[in-house]
C-alpha cells in the first residue's frame, strides 16, 4: 500500500474507500451480512403477515389458548445459550484450536437439537389439537413464520455438521474459517429473530 | 408414479401451440445439430458454459434476454393481432383461456426473463470492469446466479408444451391464483420458475453489491465511481431488499396451494389485499431495478458522446440514491382503486410525484452534458436521445396516473398498459439496446454495424409511438387491459394502427439480429484494435478488447472521476497498467460445472413440484445439494496465469503509449 501512497502523493493514511479490493475473508463475510440482511427482509414479510392475520381466528383457537409460554421459555433459553457456546466455538476457531471446537460446536448442535426437538413437539401438539395450519389465516401465519424460523435452524443444524466435517477433513484452512465465521453471524441472526418471534408471537398472543 | 403427468396434458388438439413447438423444436434441434456436427461443445462447455469469468457471464445473459425478447414479443404481436381483429361481432383467433395465458406469459417473461437478465448481464459485464478489478466478489456464485435464471427460463418455456401457463395475469393476484379457481399447472410453473430464477437474481444482487462495496481499484473512493457503477449499486441494493419479499409472498400462495394454508384465500380469514400488498412492496422497486441501470448507460454514453465529463456528477450520484430510498415509499400506488383510505392515497400519491423530482434532475444533468458538448451521433446516442424524449412522456402520464381520482379514471385501462410500456420500452429497452452497442466492441472486439444500428432505433422508436400512443387514447376512451374481444367498433382502427406499430418494432428485432450477423461477417473491417473505440472516459476502455480473463495486468491507481480520461489528455498520472512495470504472475479462479449442475437439479425439482411427483422431487433436492457439498469440498479453486502468459498477452494486444 505504501507504493499507491506515493504513487497517489496522498496523505499516509489512505481512506478505507481508497485501499483497493478488500481481503477474502472480508468480502466474503461482507457478502454474508448481505445475505443474511435480505433473510431478515424475508422474516419481516413473515411477521407482518402474521400481525395482519393474527386475529382472523376464524372461529378456530387463539394464540393465548394454544401457547404454552413455560415450554416455550425453555425453548428460548436452549437457543440463546447456544448462541453463546457458538461463539466460544469461534474463538476456538480464531485459536485453530480442533478440541475445544469440537466440544463447543457439539454443545451448540445439542442445544439446537433441543431447541428444534421442543418445537416440533410443540406443533405435533397443536396439530393433534385440530389446531393445524389449515385451520385458520392466524394459524397458517403462525406455522409459517415460527416454522421457517424452525427450517432455519434446522439447516443451521445440518450446515454446522458439514463445518466439523470440513475442519476433521480440511483443517483450518482459511476458508474453511471464512465458513465459520459465516456460519456464526447466521447462528447468531437466528437469535435475533427468535427474540422477535419470542416477544411478538408467544409474549403478545391474544 | 408421474403425478398428474400424462398424454393428455400436451395441447395435441390446439394447432398454433403445436406449430410453435415445432417451430421452436426445429430451431432449437438445428442449433443443437450445428453445434454437435461442428464439434463445439468441448469448447462451449470449457469456455462458456462452465465459466466463472464475469464476461463471459453477463454476454450469456445478454444472450438469453435476447432470446426471450423473441418469445415475449411473439406474446406481444398475438396479442396486437387479436385486439386487431375481435371487435363486434369478430371473436378473432385466440379463444380466452389461451389469451389469458398469452398475457400472463408476456408480462412475466419480459419482466423476469428479458428485461432483468438484459440488465444483470450489462451489470455483470461492465461494473468490474469500470471498477477497475479482477472479476466480482463471488465468481462461482455467479455462475449459480445465472444457471438458475435459465433454469427459470426454461421451466417457464416448458409450460408452452406441458401443461399450460397461468392465466392470472403476470402478478398472479388472488384468489383467483389460489387453488380453488386454478386448479391447474399453470400458476404452479409461474411460482416456481419465478422461484427458481428469483434466488439466482438475489444472489446476483447480494454479488453485486459486495463487489461495488467492497472490490475497487485502489484510489476509486465512493466519489470517483462511474455513474453506471452508482446506479449499480441503487439496482442491487434493491434486489437484495426488494427479492426477499417476492420469495417470501410467493412462498405463501405456495402453501396455500399445496398444504392448505390461508394466507391469502377468502374463506377461514385469508386475505387476498395482503397478496396484493406485499407483491407491490416487491414491484414497485423492481421497476427501478430495471430502470436504474439504464440511467447509468445513459449517463456513460451522454458523457462519452459528448467528449465532456458528465455534467452535475454529484447531483446524478444523489439522485440515483434517493430514487432508490423513495422507490419502497410509493407501492400503494398500483391500487388506489382497492380500498385504501382518502388520506393514505394521498400520502402514496404525492410519494409518487415526488419521485419526479431526482427523475427530473438526471434529465437536466443529460441535456446540460449535452448542451456543452460536441456530440457525436452514433447508435448509443441515438438511443439515448430517443430514451429522453420518450421518457419524459411516459414520466408525465405516470405523475398523472399519481393522483388518485384521476387514477381511478385511468385504472386498469390501456392508458395504463400505455404509461408503463412507455417507460419500460423507452427507458429500460432503450438503454438496454444503449449498452448492447455501447460495450459489444468491448466484449468481442469490434464494433456492431452503424447503418443497420440507426435502422434499429428507428423502428423501435417510430414502432413504439405507432404502437402505444393509440393505446393512451383508447385508454381514455374506456377500454381496459386484457380484453380478449370488444364490442365497439370505434375501438378498431386505433387498434389496426397499434398492430403496425408492433409491426414496426418487429422489423427493429429483426434487423437486430441481422445487424449482429452482418457486424460478425465485417468483423476483420470492424476490428477494435485501441481497446478504446468511442474515445471512452472509464477504465474498460483503457484495457485491449476483448479483455484477457484477468482484465486488468496491473490494477489501476485511480486519483480522480474520469482517471482514464484525464491520463489520455494527460491532465492526470497515466494508468499502472498502462506503464512498464514488471508483469506478476495472476490468479484467476477456475472455471467449474457447478452452476450448471446446480440449475440442472433445481429444473428437476421444479418440474417434479409442478407435477407434483415427490420421488423425482426428493432427486432433484438431492442433486442439487450433492452439487453444492462438492463445491464445499473443491480445494483447488484458482488457477495461475504465468507472468510469461500475461506479458504475451500484453506483447500482442496492448499499445504503450509512446
Amino acid at each position: 500500500m505504501s507504493a499507491t501512497s506515493e504513487s497517489l502523493g496522498l496523505e499516509p493514511a489512505i481512506p478505507l474507500s481508497q485501499q483497493g479490493p478488500a481481503p477474502a475473508r472480508v468480502v466474503a463475510g461482507f457478502g454474508f451480512w448481505l445475505f443474511l440482511l435480505s433473510d431478515i427482509i424475508l422474516f419481516a414479510v413473515l411477521f407482518a403477515s402474521y400481525a395482519v392475520l393474527s386475529s382472523a381466528i376464524a372461529g378456530g383457537p387463539a394464540g393465548v389458548e394454544l401457547f404454552d409460554k413455560r415450554h416455550v421459555f425453555l425453548e428460548t433459553l436452549c437457543l440463546l445459550t447456544s448462541s453463546v457456546t457458538c461463539g466460544f466455538g469461534t474463538l476456538a476457531v480464531a485459536r485453530t484450536d480442533a478440541r475445544a471446537l469440537y466440544l463447543w460446536m457439539l454443545a451448540t448442535f445439542a442445544l439446537g437439537a433441543a431447541f428444534l426437538w421442543m418445537e416440533v413437539s410443540e406443533f405435533a401438539g397443536m396439530v393433534s389439537l385440530g389446531a393445524g395450519p389449515s385451520h385458520s389465516a392466524f394459524l397458517s401465519s403462525f406455522f409459517a413464520l415460527v416454522g421457517t424460523h424452525g427450517l432455519h435452524v434446522t439447516l443451521g443444524l445440518v450446515w454446522l455438521v458439514l463445518m466439523l466435517l470440513q475442519v476433521a477433513t480440511l483443517g483450518f484452512q482459511p476458508m474453511v474459517a471464512r465458513r465459520f465465521f459465516c456460519f456464526g453471524l447466521f447462528w447468531h441472526a437466528l437469535d435475533i429473530v427468535w427474540i422477535g418471534v419470542f416477544s411478538i408471537v408467544y409474549l403478545g398472543a391474544h | 408414479m408421474f403425478g398428474r403427468l400424462s398424454w393428455a396434458v400436451i395441447p395435441f388438439d390446439q394447432p398454433i401451440i403445436m406449430i410453435t413447438v415445432a417451430t421452436v423444436g426445429v430451431v432449437l434441434a438445428s442449433v443443437l445439430g450445428l453445434v454437435t456436427v461442428k464439434g463445439w461443445w468441448p469448447y462451449l462447455w470449457r469456455e462458456w458454459i462452465t465459466s466463472v469469468d464475469h464476461k463471459r457471464i453477463g454476454v450469456m445473459y445478454m444472450i438469453l434476454a435476447l432470446v426471450m425478447l423473441i418469445r415475449g414479443f411473439s406474446d406481444a404481436i398475438m396479442m396486437r393481432t387479436q385486439q386487431a381483429l375481435a371487435a363486434g361481432n369478430a371473436a378473432g383467433y385466440l379463444p380466452p383461456e389461451h389469451y389469458d395465458q398469452v398475457f400472463s406469459a408476456h408480462g412475466t417473461i419480459m419482466i423476469f426473463f428479458m428485461a432483468m437478465p438484459f440488465v444483470i448481464g450489462l451489470m455483470n459485464f461492465a461494473v468490474p470492469l469500470q471498477l477497475g478489478v479482477r472479476d466480482v466478489a463471488f465468481p462461482v456464485l455467479n455462475s449459480v446466479s445465472f444457471w438458475l435464471t435459465a433454469a427459470g427460463v426454461l421451466l417457464i418455456n416448458l409450460s408452452l408444451f406441458v401443461g399450460e401457463f397461468a392465466r392470472t395475469g403476470w402478478l398472479a393476484y388472488p384468489p383467483l391464483s389460489e387453488l380453488a379457481y386454478s386448479p391447474g399447472v399453470g400458476v404452479d410453473y409461474y411460482l416456481w420458475s419465478l422461484q427458481i430464477s428469483g434466488l439466482g437474481t438475489l444472489l446476483s444482487g447480494i454479488n453485486l453489491t459486495t463487489t461495488i462495496l467492497k472490490m475497487r481499484a485502489p484510489g476509486m473512493g465512493y466519489r470517483r465511481m462511474p455513474v453506471f457503477c452508482w446506479t449499480a449499486l441503487a439496482s442491487n441494493l434493491l434486489i437484495v431488499a426488494a427479492f426477499p419479499v417476492l420469495t417470501a409472498t410467493f412462498a405463501m400462495l405456495l402453501l396455500d396451494r399445496y398444504c392448505g394454508f390461508h394466507f391469502f384465500t377468502n374463506d377461514l380469514g385469508g386475505s387476498p389485499m395482503m397478496y396484493v400488498s406485499l407483491i407491490w412492496i416487491w414491484g414497485h422497486p423492481e421497476v427501478y431495478i430495471l430502470i436504474l441501470p439504464a440511467f447509468g448507460v445513459f449517463s456513460e454514453v451522454v458523457a462519452t458522446f459528448s467528449g465532456r465529463a458528465l455534467f452535475g456528477y454529484r447531483s446524478m450520484v444523489l439522485a440515483t440514491m434517493a430514487i432508490c430510498v423513495l422507490s419502497f415509499m410509493v407501492w400503494l400506488h398500483h391500487f388506489f382503486t382497492m380500498g385504501a383510505g382518502a388520506d393514505v392515497n394521498a400520502f402514496f400519491g404525492i410519494m409518487t410525484m415526488i419521485i419526479a423530482v431526482p427523475t427530473g434532475v438526471k434529465i437536466f444533468n443529460w441535456l446540460f452534458t449535452l448542451y456543452g458538448g460536441r456530440v457525436r451521433f452514433t447508435v448509443p446516442i441515438y438511443w439515448t436521445l430517443g430514451f429522453m424524449v420518450t421518457f419524459v412522456i411516459g414520466g408525465m402520464t405516470g405523475v398523472l396516473m399519481a393522483i388518485p381520482p384521476a387514477d381511478f379514471v385511468l385504472h386498469n385501462s390501456l392508458f395504463l398498459i400505455a404509461h408503463f410500456h412507455n417507460v419500460a420500452i423507452g427507458g429500460v429497452v432503450f438503454g438496454v439496446m444503449a449498452g448492447y452497442t455501447y460495450w459489444f466492441p468491448k466484449a468481442f472486439g469490434f464494433k456492431l454495424n452503424e447503418r443497420i444500428g440507426k435502422a434499429v432505433f428507428w423502428c423501435w422508436f417510430f414502432g413504439f409511438y405507432l404502437a402505444f400512443m393509440p393505446l393512451y387514447a383508447l385508454g381514455l376512451m374506456g377500454a381496459t387491459r386484457r380484453m380478449q374481444h370488444y364490442p365497439d367498433l370505434h375501438w378498431q382502427p386505433l387498434m389496426l394502427v397499434a398492430l403496425a406499430g408492433a409491426g414496426l418494432i418487429l422489423c427493429g428485432i429483426i434487423l437486430t439480429g441481422v445487424q449482429l450477423a452482418v457486424s460478425i461477417r465485417a468483423r476483420g473491417r470492424n476490428r477494435d484494435l485501441t481497446g478504446d473505440p468511442w474515445n471512452g472516459r472509464t477504465l474498460e476502455w483503457s484495457i485491449p478488447s476483448p479483455p484477457p480473463a484477468w482484465n486488468f495486468t496491473h490494477l489501476p491507481e485511480v486519483d480522480r472521476t474520469d482517471a482514464y480520461w484525464a491520463a489520455k489528455d494527460g491532465s492526470g498520472p497515466a494508468l499502472a497498467h498502462a506503464t512498464d512495470r514488471p508483469v506478476a504472475a495472476v490468479h484467476v479462479p477456475r472455471n467449474t460445472p457447478t452452476g450448471v449442475f446446480v440449475a440442472f437439479f433445481a429444473v428437476v425439482l421444479g418440474f417434479a413440484l409442478i407435477w407434483r411427483i415427490e420421488w423425482l422431487a426428493v432427486i432433484g433436492l438431492i442433486g442439487a445439494a450433492a452439487v453444492g457439498l462438492r463445491q464445499a469440498w473443491q480445494k483447488d479453486r484458482e488457477m495461475i496465469i504465468t507472468a510469461d502468459e500475461v506479458s504475451e498477452f500484453e506483447r500482442l494486444n496492448v499499445r504503450k503509449p509512446a
